[in-house]
């Protein structure tokens, strides 16, 4: 599984204002709303428990948001085609 | 009168806060394995590193075994100091309100810091007088102060907010200036800068010993 973990809109994200600048700077034209966060990754027996995860320990509900994503199979195998995330 | 200092793997301010509690009272180090708080008086949890701040900073460290013998202190009226890491801690264990976001610059600032004291009748400031300037050095990354607005207009009417930087001197980017904030209970206080570098004349500034001092003063005042 996946967890998606990015700032709370609005927070001061001075990661993505960093990279916003950056990208222009390399030629790369109208890129907008950046925003950096975290990726976990995990395999759990039980994905009904991680909500309760993300609350307690995986995520800061004061300054982030976080999306559960179903993750590909495992690391090297062919998950090509399989959709990052939802 | 004894102060506890909580030690982490990753802590790296202890023993300074060790000798600064030692110039106003007794002082023991406390292991993050550990449950016993060893009837001390007060707590202070120091700066550093906690299990490397993985994931984010305190948010490992505040579930240690030490550290929920500490928020049950807390929850019973205990003095509890948190300093730089120690304040992060105290954050993601709820003792504190908001949390401690990357500095606005992104980068690791070590500078000595005019501090406004807001209130002098608190356990941790009575050493001090309202308006005083406090010469405190601070060293960190994630130390920009940041609540919700509904959370951060409850801390201000609660007068939680007892230390901001002087003006200009917000450099983390910091809510309202702030540099340090205390519970609605008025027994826990957390703050980025470091009151247990500022406590010899040596170093340039001995402000930092009057937190410490205060603590003392309180506790002894209740005895």
């Amino acid at each position: 599984m996946r967890v998606l973990v990015r700032p709370k809109a609005g927070i001061l994200d001075p990661q993505g204002q960093a990279v916003e600048r950056a990208l222009p700077a390399l030629g790369f034209d109208g890129v907008s709303q950046v925003h950096v966060g975290r990726l976990i990754e995990l395999e759990v027996a039980d994905p009904a428990q991680l909500p309760a995860m993300c609350e307690k320990l995986l995520v800061n509900p004061l300054i982030e948001d976080y999306e559960i994503a179903p993750g590909e199979a495992a690391a090297g195998s062919d998950g090509a085609d399989t959709p990052a995330s939802r | 009168m004894k102060f506890g200092v909580l030690r982490f793997p990753g802590t790296c301010d202890e023993v300074d806060a060790q000798l600064a509690c030692e110039r106003v009272a007794g002082a023991e180090i406390l292991w993050h394995g550990d449950r016993d708080l060893k009837g001390v008086d007060a707590i202070v949890v120091p700066g550093g590193f906690s299990y490397g701040d993985y994931l984010r900073v305190g948010a490992i460290a505040r579930f240690s075994p030490l550290m929920e013998s500490v928020i049950d202190f807390a929850k019973q009226g205990g003095p509890v100091l948190g300093i730089c890491n120690g304040f992060q801690i105290l954050c993601e264990a709820g003792l504190l309100p908001g949390a401690l976001l990357p500095n606005r610059t992104l980068r690791f600032v070590c500078r000595q810091v005019d501090l406004r004291v807001e209130r002098a009748d608190t356990i941790f400031t009575n050493a001090c007088e309202p308006g005083e300037l406090l010469s405190i050095p601070a060293k960190h990354t994630t130390g920009c102060w940041y609540a919700p607005k509904e959370l951060h207009e409850q801390v201000e009417a609660n007068g939680q907010v007892l230390l901001r930087y002087a003006e200009g001197g917000n450099f983390n980017g910091s809510l309202a200036d702030v540099a340090g904030v205390m519970n609605e209970a008025g027994n826990v206080f957390g703050l980025m800068p470091h009151p247990e570098h500022a406590v010899d004349p040596l170093t340039g500034s001995t402000d930092g010993l009057k937190l410490f001092a205060s603590i003392r003063d309180s506790i002894a005042a209740h005895v």
